[in-house]
Formats: C-alpha cells, sequence, structure tokens
C-alpha cells in the first residue's frame, strides 16, 4: 500500500485538528503525571467491571462523538448554504457525510444506548451488577477503541468516503484504493463484537439476575425495551460481522464477494447490510421507547397505560423489524411482487409504534403531570415523531418512494425519526437518571435554552429537507447548481436549513455549558428519589454504591418502588429487621483494555494492508483470551462493615437533610 | 424517607445466581449468534456457487479427501462425549486421555484441510479465482479457523484440569468447549451437504 | 432580554418569509408537477398516502395539546386524577383497528401502483427502447433503432412510451428524471427496464441518484422531448452531422471524468450488451425486472447483435 500519504495533508482544518489533537493528548498527559493520577485511572476506570462507571465512560464516549457527528454535520450546512461553494472540494465533502452517518450511529447512537443499559437495567431489576462483567468491559474497550480506529482516520491516512454504507462496487479496492475504506470496515467490525457481547451480556442479565422476587410481568418497561433490543442485536449484528469481513476478503485477499467481475454480486452486499441496518435502527429506537414509558409514567404521577400492550409492541417491533429491509432499495428493481411485500411489512410496522404513542398519552390522561426536564424532551419526541413516521409510511409505498428515494426527503424522514425518536429519547433518559449516577440534577434555566435552541434549529433545518426532495435535490451531493444552465430553485431553502443546523448546534453548547454547571451548582439528589420516582432504581442513594442493594430488594408488583412508598405512608408498611452478609462481587481487570490495544493493532494493520502487523494484533487478542482463560481468581466479598458503614452514612444524610427541611 | 431497610429477602441465598448455569446459558446464546454467522456464509454461498468464472467448479472436489475429514471431525466429537461421561464420572485421568485424542483428531482434521486448500492453490483454484472459490474458502475456512481456536482452547483446558482438578468450575468450562465442538460438528455436517456432496453431484 | 427576544422575533420572521417564499413558484416542486402518465400514477399515490397518514397524525397531534394542558399539575386544576386507571379494551380496539384499516387500504393502492408501473404507460402506442450507460461520471444513451448515441442528453418524442434499459459500466448508480417519473438503479452485468413518457413537448431534468463517488454531484443530463417528426428529424442529423462512437472513443468515455454534452452518429455493434456482459452480465438473470418481456423480445427483434447471445441461460 502507498503509504506516501500516510499523514494527511494539505486542508488548514486538517493541521488544525492535528495540533489540537497533540495538545489535547498533552495536556491529559500532563494533568495525569502532576496530579499523579495514573494509579487511579489504572485502578477506578480503565480496569473496572462495575457496570455504573462503564456507563459513565460510554455516556462521555458518546457526547463526545456527538460533538463530532455534529461538526461534521455543520461543515456540510456550511458548503451547501449557496450553490457553487468551494468550502469543500467534493472528495473532502464525501469524507463528512461517511464520517458524519458512521459516528452517528455507531458511534454515538450505540454507545449512549448502552450508557443507559448499563447505568440503569442491574438497578432497576435489584440486580448487584450484568451476568458478566468482565465482559462488559470488553465490550466498552471494544467500542471505544474500534471509535478510536475511525477517528484516527481524518489525520492518518485518510478517511473512507463512500457513504456511511459503503456499497460495492464504489466500495472495491478499484474504486475506493486506500486505507479510508478499511479505517471504516475494522473500525466497526471491532466496536460491532462489542456489540454483539452486550446484547448477550443484557439478556441473560435480565432473564436470570432479577431479585427473585420479580417475574418478567414485573419488570420496568425500559428493562423490557433492553431485552427486546439485545434480542434484535444477537439477530443483526452476526450478519454485519459477516459482510463486513466478506468486503474485507474481496479488498484485502482479492476475493469477489461483491465485484463486478469472476461473478461477483453487488446487489447481495446491499441486501445483507441492509438485513443488519434496518434492525439496527429499531435496535436504537426501542430503548428510546422505554425511556419515555418510564419518564411519562413517572411525571404523569400515574401507572403507564397499557403495559402488556407495551410489551406486546415493543416486541412485535423487534420481529417485524426483520422482514422490511428491502424498503432501503425499492429502486434496486427486485420486482413488483417484492417490492409489495415489503412495502406492507414496512407499514404494518407503524402499527405498534404508533399504539405506543397512544399508550403514552393515556397515561397522562388523568394524571397529573409535571414538566421537568426529561417530560419536555417527551412532549418534543410526540409531534415530531408521529411527522417522521407518517413519512416513514409515505415512503413505504414503493412506487411513491421511486420519486423520494437517496433525495433529501428521505434525509428529512430519517433524520426526524433518529433525532425525534432516538436522541430526544436518550437526552430524555440522561436528564432523568442524570442524578442517580452523579448526584446532582442538571440545571432547569440552561437546559430550557438548550432545549428550545434543539427545537426551533431541528424544524427550521428538516422541514425544508422535505420540500427539497419534492423539488429534485439528491443527496450526498457537494454542490448544486453547479451543471451550466440547471438552477432548480435550490438555494433558498438551502440556506435555511444551514440556519436551523448552528442553532442546533448553540443548542448543543447549552447542554454542555449546563453540565459543566450543573457540577458545581447543581441540585444534589439527597434522598437518592430524585423525582419521586415509581422503580427500584430511585430506592438506593445517588451515586449508588458499588454493591448497589445491600439487600436485594423484594417486589411486590410492577412500580414496586411506588407502592412501598405509598404503604409506607400509610403506615402499612411493615419493616423487617436488617441482616446483612457479605457481598460477593467481580474484581477489576486489566484483560478487556489490553484485548482491545491488541484489536487496534489488528485492525490498524489491517488498514494499512500490513498482514504482518494486523495477525500479530490477532495473535494478541487469542492470547489474552487464553491468558484469561487462567484466571480464576476473580471475585472477593464486600465485607459487612463496609455495607454497614456505607447504608448508615447514607441514612443519616437522608435524615439530615429533612431535618434541615422541617 | 428510608429506603435500604425497606426490603428484606434474606441473602443467605446471594449466590441464588448459579454463576456456572449463567456462563452456559450465555454460551448458548452465543453459539446461536455463531449459527447465523454461518448461515450468512452459506447465504452467500447459495448465491455464488456456480459463479465459476470458468475456472475449478464443485465436481472437481476430492471425494476421497472430505470424506475422511468428515470421518474425522464425526469420531472426534464422539470421543469428546466419552470425555464428558468421564468427568461426570469424576474420572480426572480418563477425562484427559479422551481430551487428548479428541484435540489429536481435531488437528488431523485442520492438517487435511490445509493440505485440500493448498492443493487447490497450487491448482490454480485461489480465493480471487472467482465467485465461487472466494464464498468457498470463506465458508469451509472460517469453520477451520473456528476448529483451530477450538484446539487451542481445549489444550489450555487441558492444563487447568490438570492443575486444578475437577472442580464446578473446570466441569462448566469442559461442559462449554463440549457444546462448542459438537456446534461445529454439527456446521461441518451442512458444509459437507451443502458444499461438498452437493457439489460433485 | 428584550433586545434577544426581539432579535429573535425578527430572526424567525425572516426565516418564515425566505420559506413561504422559495415555496412560492409551485413549478420548481417538480415531483409534484410531473409531466408524464408515470409520474402522475406516482404522485396520485402520493397525495393517497398523505390524506391517509393525516387522518390519523392530525387528530393525535391535537389529542396531545388537549391532553397536555388539561392534565397539569398546578394547584388549582380540577381535571380529575385517577391513578390506577390504566387499561381500557374499547382504546385499544379503536388504536389498533383504526391503523389497521389505514394501512390495509394504503397497501391496495400501493400493490395496484407497483403492478400498474411494471407495464407500458400506455398500450396503444408502440413504444421506443434506449440504453442508458451510466459512467463515471457522465451517461451515456445508444438508440438500437436509430443506431445513434448521445451522452448527458437524450432526445424522446413525445407521447411515446419509452423503455429505458439501464445498466453501469463500474459502480451502482441510479437514473433519475423527476418530472417524468420514478427512478431505477443502474448496476454493473444487469439491465434494468424503466418505463417512462413525456405528455408533451418540454425539457427536463435528470440526475444521478446513488454516490458513485467524486464527480457524482455533476451528472446531471437532459432530456428533451419533441415531436415525433422533430424527433426523426434530429435522429437524421446525427446520424448526418456527428462523428462516430469508436472502441477507443468509448473507452475514453471509460476514463474517470466530467464530459460535456455529446452525439455520434454510430456506436460499435452491441456496444450495450458487451458493456453489461463485461462487468458480470453472464451471471445475472437478465430479465427486465419492471418491463415485461414484450420489450426483451423487442430488443431481441431490433438489434440483431444480440441474437447470438443466449438470454436465458442461468450458467
Amino acid at each position: 500500500m502507498d503509504t506516501s500519504h500516510f499523514f494527511v495533508t494539505g486542508d488548514p482544518m486538517i493541521y488544525g485538528a492535528d495540533v489540537s489533537i497533540v495538545l489535547a493528548v498533552v495536556a491529559i498527559v500532563f494533568c495525569l503525571t502532576y496530579f499523579k493520577k495514573w494509579g487511579w485511572i489504572w485502578r477506578e476506570w480503565i480496569t473496572t467491571v462495575d457496570h455504573k462507571k462503564i456507563g459513565i465512560m460510554y455516556l462521555l464516549a458518546a457526547l463526545l462523538m456527538l460533538f463530532r457527528g455534529g461538526v461534521d454535520a455543520l461543515l456540510m450546512r456550511a458548503q451547501l448554504a449557496v450553490p457553487n461553494a468551494h468550502f469543500l472540494e467534493s472528495e473532502h465533502y464525501n469524507e463528512i457525510f461517511t464520517t458524519h452517518g458512521t459516528i452517528m450511529i455507531l458511534f454515538m447512537a450505540m454507545p449512549f444506548m448502552f450508557a443507559l443499559f448499563n447505568m440503569v437495567v442491574p438497578l432497576q431489576i435489584g440486580a448487584r451488577d450484568v451476568a458478566f462483567p468482565a465482559l462488559n468491559a470488553i465490550s466498552f474497550w471494544l467500542f471505544f477503541i474500534g471509535a478510536m480506529l475511525f477517528n484516527l482516520s481524518f489525520v492518518i491516512g485518510g478517511s473512507p468516503n463512500a457513504g456511511w454504507l459503503s456499497y460495492p462496487p464504489l466500495s472495491e479496492s478499484a474504486f475506493s484504493p486506500g486505507p479510508g475504506q478499511n479505517y471504516w470496515i475494522w473500525g466497526i467490525q471491532i466496536s460491532g463484537i462489542g456489540s454483539l457481547a452486550t446484547g448477550i451480556n443484557f439478556v441473560v442479565t435480565i432473564l436470570k439476575m432479577r431479585t427473585p422476587s420479580m417475574r418478567l410481568r414485573d419488570m420496568p418497561l425500559f428493562t423490557w425495551s433492553t431485552l427486546a433490543s439485545s434480542i434484535a442485536i444477537l439477530g443483526a449484528f452476526p450478519i454485519l460481522t459477516v459482510t463486513l469481513a466478506m468486503l474485507t476478503i474481496d479488498r484485502l485477499l482479492g476475493g469477489h464477494f461483491f465485484t463486478s467481475t469472476a461473478g461477483g454480486n453487488p446487489m447481495m452486499y446491499v441486501n445483507l447490510i441492509w438485513m443488519w441496518g434496518h434492525p439496527e435502527v429499531y435496535i436504537v429506537v426501542l430503548p428510546a421507547f422505554g425511556v419515555f414509558s418510564e419518564v411519562v409514567a413517572t411525571f404523569s404521577k400515574k401507572r403507564i397505560f397499557g403495559y402488556s400492550s407495551m410489551v406486546f409492541s415493543m416486541i412485535a417491533i423487534s420481529v417485524v423489524s426483520y422482514y422490511t429491509w428491502v424498503h432501503h432499495f425499492f429502486t434496486m428493481g427486485a420486482g413488483a411482487d417484492v417490492n409489495i411485500v415489503f412495502a406492507i411489512c414496512t407499514m404494518i410496522i407503524a402499527i405498534p409504534t404508533g399504539v405506543k404513542v397512544f399508550n403514552w398519552l393515556f397515561t397522562m390522561f388523568r394524571g397529573r403531570v409535571r414538566i421537568t426536564q426529561p417530560m419536555l424532551w417527551f412532549y418534543a419526541f410526540v409531534p415530531c415523531f408521529l411527522v417522521g413516521g407518517a413519512t416513514g409510511v409515505m415512503l413505504a409505498a414503493a412506487p411513491a418512494d421511486y420519486q423520494y428515494h437517496n433525495s433529501y426527503f428521505l434525509i428529512a424522514h430519517f433524520h426526524q425519526v433518529l433525532i425525534g425518536g432516538v436522541v430526544f429519547g436518550y437526552l430524555a433518559g440522561m436528564y432523568y437518571w442524570f442524578p442517580k449516577i452523579f448526584g446532582f440534577k442538571l440545571n432547569d434555566r440552561l437546559g430550557k435554552w438548550g432545549f428550545w435552541l434543539w427545537q426551533i434549529g431541528f424544524y427550521v433545518c428538516f422541514m425544508p429537507q422535505y420540500a427539497l426532495g419534492f423539488m429534485g435535490m439528491t443527496r450526498r451531493i457537494y454542490t448544486y447548481n453547479a451543471s451550466a444552465g440547471w438552477d432548480m430553485g435550490w438555494a433558498p431553502l438551502n440556506m435555511v436549513s444551514t440556519v436551523g443546523a448552528f442553532l442546533m448546534g448553540i443548542g448543543f453548547i447549552f447542554q454542555v455549558w449546563q453540565i459543566v454547571y450543573s457540577i458545581k451548582h447543581g441540585e444534589r439528589d439527597v434522598t437518592g428519589d430524585a423525582w419521586d420516582g415509581r422503580t427500584l432504581e430511585w430506592s438506593i442513594p445517588s451515586p449508588a454504591p458499588v454493591y448497589n442493594f445491600a439487600i436485594l430488594p423484594e417486589v411486590k408488583g410492577r412500580d414496586a418502588w411506588w407502592y412501598q412508598k405509598q404503604e409506607m405512608k400509610n403506615g402499612d408498611y411493615q419493616e423487617k429487621p436488617v441482616k446483612y452478609e457479605p457481598i460477593h462481587m467481580p474484581k477489576n481487570t486489566g484483560v478487556p483494555f489490553i484485548m482491545a490495544c491488541f484489536f487496534f493493532i489488528a485492525g490498524f494493520g489491517f488498514t494499512f494492508e500490513w498482514m504482518w502487523m494486523g495477525v500479530a494484533g490477532l495473535i494478541g487478542v487469542v492470547v489474552t483470551l487464553f491468558v484469561r482463560s487462567f484466571q480464576y481468581d476473580t471475585d472477593y466479598y464486600i465485607p459487612v462493615e463496609e455495607i454497614e458503614r456505607t447504608e448508615n452514612e447514607y441514612r443519616n444524610r437522608v435524615l439530615s437533610a429533612q431535618q434541615t427541611a422541617n | 424517607m428510608q429506603q435500604s431497610a425497606s426490603a428484606h429477602v434474606s441473602n443467605h441465598d446471594h449466590g441464588h445466581v448459579d454463576q456456572e448455569g449463567l456462563k452456559i446459558l450465555g454460551f448458548w446464546i452465543f453459539l446461536v449468534t455463531d449459527c447465523l454467522l454461518f448461515a450468512t456464509l452459506f447465504a452467500a454461498y447459495a448465491v455464488l456457487h456456480t459463479h465459476t468464472n470458468g475456472g475449478f467448479t464443485g465436481k472437481e472436489f476430492d471425494k476421497p479427501g472430505f470424506i475422511i475429514e468428515t470421518f474425522i471431525l464425526l469420531i472426534s466429537s464422539f470421543t469428546s462425549g466419552i470425555a464428558v461421561l468421564f468427568m461426570h464420572k469424576g474420572n480426572k485421568k480418563a477425562l484427559l486421555g479422551w481430551l487428548i485424542v479428541t484435540a489429536a483428531l481435531g488437528a488431523v482434521f485442520v492438517g487435511l484441510e490445509i493440505n485440500e486448500f493448498t492443493n487447490m492453490v497450487h491448482e490454480g483454484a485461489t480465493i480471487s479465482t472467482s465467485a465461487f472459490l472466494t464464498s468457498f474458502f470463506t465458508l469451509v475456512g472460517t469453520h477451520g479457523l473456528h476448529v483451530t481456536v477450538g484446539i487451542f482452547w481445549m489444550i489450555g483446558l487441558m492444563i487447568q484440569l490438570s492443575r486444578k482438578g475437577i472442580t464446578n468450575v473446570t466441569k462448566r468450562k469442559i461442559s462449554v468447549i463440549s457444546l462448542y465442538w459438537h456446534f461445529l460438528d454439527a456446521v461441518w455436517i451442512f458444509i459437507l451437504t451443502v458444499v461438498y456432496l452437493m457439489g460433485v453431484m | 432580554m428584550r433586545k434577544w427576544t426581539k432579535l429573535a422575533k425578527y430572526s424567525f420572521l425572516t426565516l418564515l418569509g425566505m420559506v413561504l417564499l422559495a415555496g412560492c413558484d409551485r413549478s420548481k416542486y417538480i415531483v409534484l408537477d410531473p409531466k408524464g402518465p408515470v409520474g402522475h400514477e406516482e404522485l396520485r399515490l402520493i397525495i393517497i398516502s398523505v390524506i391517509l397518514c393525516a387522518v390519523v397524525i392530525i387528530p393525535v397531534i391535537g389529542i396531545f395539546v388537549y391532553i397536555a394542558i388539561r392534565y397539569r399539575d398546578t394547584p388549582d386544576n380540577k381535571a380529575p386524577y385517577q391513578p390506577e386507571w390504566a387499561d381500557s379494551k374499547v382504546l385499544e380496539v379503536i388504536w389498533w383497528g383504526i391503523p389497521v384499516v389505514i394501512v390495509a387500504i394504503l397497501g391496495v393502492f400501493t400493490a395496484k401502483t407497483t403492478l400498474n408501473l411494471t407495464k407500458p404507460p400506455v398500450k396503444d402506442v408502440k413504444p421506443i427502447v434506449i440504453q442508458v450507460t451510466s459512467l463515471d461520471w457522465k451517461w451515456m444513451f445508444t438508440y438500437p433503432d436509430k443506431k445513434i448515441a448521445t451522452v448527458n442528453y437524450a432526445e424522446i418524442p413525445a407521447g411515446v412510451p419509452v423503455q429505458f434499459v439501464l445498466t453501469s459500466s463500474g459502480t451502482m448508480n441510479s437514473f433519475w428524471v423527476p418530472q417524468l417519473g420514478g427512478q431505477e438503479y443502474t448496476m454493473p452485468g444487469m439491465s434494468m427496464g424503466l418505463w417512462l413518457q413525456a405528455d408533451k413537448t418540454g425539457e427536463y431534468f435528470g440526475s444521478g441518484a446513488n454516490f458513485t463517488g467524486k464527480g457524482f454531484a455533476h451528472m446531471q443530463f437532459r432530456v428533451k422531448s419533441v415531436t415525433q417528426e422533430n424527433f426523426n428529424k434530429w435522429a437524421d442529423s446525427v446520424k448526418k452531422n456527428s462523428p462516430a462512437l469508436t472502441n477507443q472513443g468509448y473507452k475514453n468515455l471509460e476514463k474517470p471524468g466530467l464530459e460535456k454534452e455529446l452525439s455520434f452518429s454510430s456506436y460499435p455493434k452491441g456496444l450495450y450488451e458487451d458493456i453489461v456482459n463485461k462487468h458480470g452480465g453472464t451471471y445475472m438473470d437478465h430479465m427486465n425486472h419492471m418491463g415485461d418481456s414484450s420489450s426483451m423480445s423487442d430488443m431481441k427483434k431490433d438489434d440483431k447483435s444480440m441474437s447470438g447471445m443466449d438470454m436465458e441461460h442461468n450458467k
């Protein structure tokens, strides 16, 4: 491989990024050394297997990636604000839209989702950790290293530029030589292994680690959504792994899975990648629905309407999502019969989704609705997702799609459901569970500024794009009105859309300010029950102690914590004597991080087609697994004295807060 | 508002979560995903198996070769079953012995397969000759890689067994690899049928 | 704060104005203003789907606004509070039932339209065939019965159904003339059929619609529909005055780069079929997926070079 362009040159923005990266690394190393925190960071974070800390790391990574993906978006919109702009030339723009899509779905939405799974699910089911804590850490570090590898591309070697799904033949060596496309493959491949492991972990956790008295039908809906999503992950990610491997074999070993010569079939890639790709978007949206079920019930002070219907619809969505993939390429000419079947399946999946919206609305009906930050984001979600879902049904009508496909109508639709559904949902979750994880709430005033800027920015950015689709504007063009004699009138709406994008960017800045400000000034959560919640996670301190529950809770039905509080208010509650026992916990381990480092070496090597390095990295991974297999001393016990101390400290804190209040 | 004093379920059962059972369930689920992995490879093979680009076709597979490979792998699955029976009887020596036989048979299988692939390459049938060969080498090669990993895994477990003896943990580990080994055998039956038998007919 | 709110208000109004004014020129919404029967049929389905969706979406948003306002947790709110009410079979039947009915209706319309579009837009006029090849980064049109070729523009007779057969010389693109109808992918080794027709004379915007790399944004082309008489005149003029497209000429077109509009009086025999075969056509099913078989026999009849090819083989 030609490595004369190892470092990406020629672009002032890239040089600026190089400098920032070096400065940031130097700053981090300096701070860690000066404050003597190397040991701390190794012990407390790099080797942790605690699901709560892993959740925090996932959240930080997701927010960082939201920033990077957002900057990509602003760069694109800046280029498209006026016709024939030369802010970004073609290949640079192509790299940016490719990295924007890949980052937002795979390195922002997935880790944000895993953050919520990790921070919340064990606490909701009365468990002390997930089923496989070390595997959980492996999942995080594989994601981290995959994301690092992918992000490295824009300064070393060059980024991929064939779109976020890299269709062949464009993504084959003949049309996309060089490391860029390989970065895409390996970044996602490594991270995808972590995702699959998380799917396995949470299915087993939810099925086997609930506190003994919690039946499946007592589980909170967020946990149900995690289960549905995790099962979907199990079905979809193996397909992704194989498809990426096949593309690698084509590129690295001269194979012919998807080439147009020697018998390869590019259409097979399109089918396979979307057989993963469609379930993937339901994988990310189901937990957002789970978040809203918790938020709406809590802030309506009412039980969720139609619990069984909600569970059924989530499972239905999870299953039917496997039967819709062809709608991503109705125009690839599969034939009328195939198109009709998939059009109808796609419309069918809108039904359970719509049912959920009704259930949330009728939870609020005859409730007492408080408008808090999480609830605000639910209010934003309802109209946004309804319209986005409707345009989805419009797209499902295959012949209509022949006009919408790959136009700005499509872009507007999927951003509306992904932002309106997934991002708004995860943000609601972040605001809702922030006090549980960090011990303080996020400031309301700054939050409102961020919220309104996001809302206005979103509609100003994306509503014009539906119109642009009707005006015949295709996606993935770096400029328009470029060809002589064609002025299609797209300029004004593009300018408006760009303004909207920047409004959203400013909204995000307010959110970052909000987080930083609240670290010092945010309202502290003393009781652990910041919102007068309904489910078990609110029955323990904030932040939760390392063992979560000193005694495994007894659950008598749904919304167990809420009904226990009612009993305590009425004086019906029978408090039983407390007898602590030593708690069995997993030990920290450096294996996950080390294995991820070997995966990085492998991925980097294969990206540049240095086979020796790639193979060495893979051998390193296998050796790490081998070594781990020999480790038998992996657990320890928390002594009773420590548990007593923690619980008493917490009780005193609550009592003194109550006294101050009185 | 008091909280943690609330629930009372006695903790004598804190190991109520059966750690070993958990890991076996997790491995079953992993096998389901591995099954899907192979299913995808089979699907690609089904699409591409007639795309021979004027080169090597299925009719040219070495019949005695894949029949012997099949016998070896099936017998190794049988011997792994015997090993597990001895494990349940608590007979560490017999367990180790039959594991060695299993691993050795696995190694012979891999050796035969490497030989088969090398011969094909020398005849000019490489992974880049045609889409058929690309999907053949990938499908069969992925299975062979799984077997190879399994052999090293088995060796590691044999060392652990000789040091720790038969405990709850080592029992679970042997059960897991035994599941893995049987799974690979099942996949091979499909490969034998779909790739080799349907290829030579 | 006052200054900021005023600024925000004026900015918002300006934006709104821009949006509304931009929307004033209806003819720019070309998908909503089709110039041929295929586009009209697709627009009909679009309108039906909008109406069916609006039937659900608008009332639901209304219900949402009502509920959000009525049940707010303010001290003087007298609305009933029933924290345990969480079930209603009647409501469930309504909100499962109505969407099912809507999907059924839309499904029927979708199925009918999808099947219709596989047939020629009108039955009583003899269609013409135009072969389309997408290259990096230009479009080549070859006319099997007129035996001429063009690059980046095509002329068609108005009122006549055109069967475009589509292929690619390399990467996967998509052929889209929004004013005449929907698009279809161009793929190496495949020959895809797409029926389009212009009702009247006019000039229509065409573009590539599936990303193919560096020059993709420049893949616009012009489709001009003229009277049958003028179409014949144009073809004759091209035959008389334009240079021939040689094999070397085609190889030059294959080189990555942009092109202006070109015309050729002839092209190498079987060029389109060779392109299809060279890029994997021998392994692909040659049936036009969106045309009907009569168009394939038309192709066989009109282009003798294809008679030697076994179109039905499945090696």
